[in-house]
């Protein structure tokens, strides 16, 4: 299996590749190296986990943990030392897929969609760099190269959103995008610190071993301010997932992120780069349950809250993009509470294996749903609501499509979506109920806005397109990958996960919970109905109960102000209270203190200078006379 | 018997002496000759300190010997210099030769 480290080395060589040379190279020659490169990438990760999961990976009864590489990278002493290897275990394996295969179908949908775009090049060396780091980060034998890759992460996201680094908005967005997970990276870091303090590893393996026995008893008993050190660890710890997965508060990077090209949003912003967050929690998921199980409760509080949050506002906002983004908050958060409500072992884990499959059905019906907003984009040259409508006509094949995604993120069967999330309601079914009905009703509101969006785009009256603006289907390039992807979000929910992915790596049996799923069939349905009735046609019956709303109608439109809110407390709080005190005592006191002693060195410097006469009978007077002076001293003292 | 003070006291003026005439002469020369005043004084210390203190021992002799061999080869480059100085100036007023410089 050692052939593995090529699916994390090659898109680095591609970067580089593209990096040093691509501004030399046609963008044709260049888009077409990448992805083939990528593909080479897809090829390798499909091999792979066609060899762990069929040949080499089940040892007993159990999926084993395989590390076919590993290098001790910086050795401070014996104890401490930074590895880079790779990592095999199902959850990474299947990670591979997703990562490959979402990336390759961007870079081949690219080719169509950022043609004659300046920076062509840029862009398909920045695809390979974040291709890379997400790679790197999925296969991380340890917590401290997986932090590695995640801020290698961050910063190709970075490049990506700002990629149109002319346009003042991509700017603003990719710094906050930036700045915002940084904000979150920070608190991750200091939860490794404490983590590896206490138990002297870095190592995932030893970290999770015989259920978390390591964490449970390296830290001894230590408590700060009425918690665990291990809960503030691990808390800390989820503060870098929930950075990165957009959780509340932290979400507000992620809907300012679409200013980054369409196809970008849908590698990093639906279905890699954003379960960053959930990979990290499941990796780490028996440290978080034996050591700090009030820390997973509060993933899954949050969780559900964040779920909630972002349906409402994705029901009321009009760019399509936003809608998805605000969809995919709403989709983590699912994930997140997965794992939040999961139990360990065998049947009792459901929610661990539920949140997997979800992610990996999500990052391929999220990715159809950007790719097929992308496609529509492209072809009426705009992101507005207004400006599309009757779209089914023009464009076929993302009609259909996009149809068919809406359908699998509305959890109809039988499509993926369906399948995953009833594991997620069922998970959370039995433990939380309260969890549940918000779920529950999450899913009612999710189908509503899907189809919202769906028909307003593709129905909604008989707009016409007149003149060269007239909407086309978009070019073989882009409407391949579509295909493509549609095809796996009607038949990746078949999979038996349970098979594949448990919390404690032994498969276990899973059946479909009827009432459970009776019941989400039903919220579903519900909601594409509501959206059927009110957005198939124009008419302003919308506008209407947009009026009656009120109150509630423009808070969810201004996202409930957690922009302003953000924007209040780092101006006003941050800014005013802590930072000009500061800036005061850096002007004043450190500053001052210089400029004083360099006023009196200046001083007594020009007061002293006629001394400095050259005139050698003066200088010695000056000797003996000090000669004297200390002799008489040394004498008489 | 000439007791050590009488030793100390001779040398002790003639330093000063030397001191005085070091920082009060502008000729170079006289400068030169009072720096002579200044090393004898101390040699006179180290010829008497030997003799009074160590009487079986030389190396206050040898220290003093030392120091006039010195001496002369230091008058030899100062003279030298004095030379210079006065190609270089037209006279050789010491305050005149305060830039430390060529």
């Amino acid at each position: 299996m050692e052939y593995s480290i090529l699916i994390v080395i090659t898109p680095f060589l591609l970067f580089l590749f593209l990096g040093l040379v691509g501004g030399k190279l046609k963008p044709n020659v260049a888009g077409l190296i990448g992805t083939l490169g990528m593909g080479l990438c897809a090829v390798l990760a499909y091999t792979v986990a066609f060899q762990y999961f069929f040949n080499v990976g089940k040892i007993g009864e159990s999926w084993s943990q395989i590390v076919p590489f590993n290098f001790v990278w910086l050795k401070f002493t014996d104890l401490l030392h930074i590895d880079l290897g790779v990592l095999l275990d199902p959850i990474s394996v299947m990670m591979l897929v997703v990562i490959t295969t979402v990336s390759l179908m961007v870079h081949i949908y690219s080719l169509g969609y950022m043609k004659g775009e300046t920076g062509f090049q840029r862009y398909y060396a920045l695809l390979s760099l974040f291709s890379f780091s997400m790679l790197g980060l999925v296969v991380a034998t340890n917590i401290f190269q997986m932090y590695i890759f995640w801020e290698l992460v961050g910063v190709s996201s970075y490049s990506l959103i700002g990629f149109y680094y002319q346009k003042p908005s991509a700017v603003a967005a990719s710094k906050k995008a930036f700045i915002v997970t940084r904000f979150a990276d920070l608190g991750f870091l200091i939860g490794i610190l404490i983590l590896s303090f206490y138990t002297k590893t870095f190592d995932f393996a030893s970290l999770t071993a015989n259920d978390a026995e390591l964490v449970t008893t390296s830290f001894a008993g230590g408590t700060f301010m009425g918690l665990s050190l291990a809960t503030w660890a691990l808390a800390l710890i989820f503060m870098g997932g929930a950075g990165k997965s957009a959780m509340f508060p932290l979400h507000i990077w992620l809907p300012d992120a679409m200013e980054g090209p369409t196809p970008v949003s849908a590698l990093i912003h639906a279905a890699t780069m954003v379960v960053a967050g959930v990979f990290l929690v499941a990796r780490m998921f028996p440290v978080y349950f034996f050591a700090a199980p009030d820390v997973l409760t509060m993933i899954a509080y949050v969780g559900a809250f964040t779920a909630l949050f972002a349906a409402v506002i994705a029901i009321t906002q009009t760019d399509i993009k936003r809608v998805l983004a605000f969809s995919t908050i709403s989709q983590i958060a699912y994930m997140m509470v997965a794992l939040g409500v999961s139990e360990y072992g065998g049947h009792d884990g459901l929610g661990y294996m539920a949140s997997m499959f979800h992610l990996f059905t999500h990052a391929f019906f999220k990715a159809l749903l950007f790719l097929g907003a992308g496609s529509v984009i492209h072809a009426v040259h705009s992101n507005e609501m207004k400006d599309m409508g009757n779209l089914r006509k023009y464009m076929p094949i993302t009609n259909i499509t996009f149809a068919i995604a809406c359908l699998a993120i509305a959890g109809i069967i039988p499509f993926s979506g369906f399948f995953s999330k009833d594991e997620i309601l069922a998970a959370a079914y039995h433990n939380h109920p309260a969890i549940f009905w918000t779920l529950w009703f999450v899913a009612g509101l999710t189908a509503f806005y899907m189809w919202r969006l769906y028909y307003s785009i593709f129905w909604n009256g008989d707009k016409k397109y007149d003149g060269h603006h007239k909407p086309h289907e978009s070019p073989w390039t882009m409407a391949v990958p579509l295909v493509i992807l549609a095809v796996f979000s009607i038949f990746s929910g078949l999979i038996p996960f349970a098979n594949f992915i448990s919390s404690d790596n032994m498969p276990f049996y899973t059946h479909i919970d009827w009432k459970v799923a009776s019941l989400s069939l039903v919220v579903a349905v519900t909601g594409i109905f509501v959206a059927r009735m009110l957005y198939r046609k124009a008419s302003t019956k919308p506008a209407e109960i947009a009026q009656k709303m009120g109150g509630l109608y423009t808070a969810s439109l201004k996202k409930f102000y957690m922009d302003e809110v953000w924007g209040w407390v780092t101006k006003t709080v941050v800014f005013r209270y802590i930072c000009e005190p500061i800036k005061w005592f850096d002007r004043h006191i450190i500053d001052g203190s210089m400029n004083g002693l360099a006023w009196v060195t200046q001083k007594s410097s020009t007061a002293i200078r006629g001394l400095q006469s050259g005139q050698v009978q003066f200088y010695t007077w000056f000797f003996v006379a000090g000669t004297l002076v200390i002799a008489l001293l040394v004498l008489f003292l | 018997m000439i007791k050590l003070e009488f030793y100390l006291v001779i040398s002790t003026l003639m330093f000063f002496i030397g001191i005085f005439g070091f920082i009060t002469r502008k000729s170079m020369i006289a400068v030169l000759i009072s720096l002579e005043l200044v090393l004898n004084a101390v040699e006179i210390n180290f010829a008497a300190f030997n003799r009074f203190l160590f009487p079986h021992q030389l190396e206050g002799m040898f220290f003093a010997l030392f120091g006039i061999a010195i001496t002369a080869a230091e008058t030899a480059v100062a003279l030298a210099i004095i030379i210079n100085a006065y190609r270089k100036l037209g006279n050789i007023n010491i305050n005149d030769a305060s830039k430390m410089r060529g």
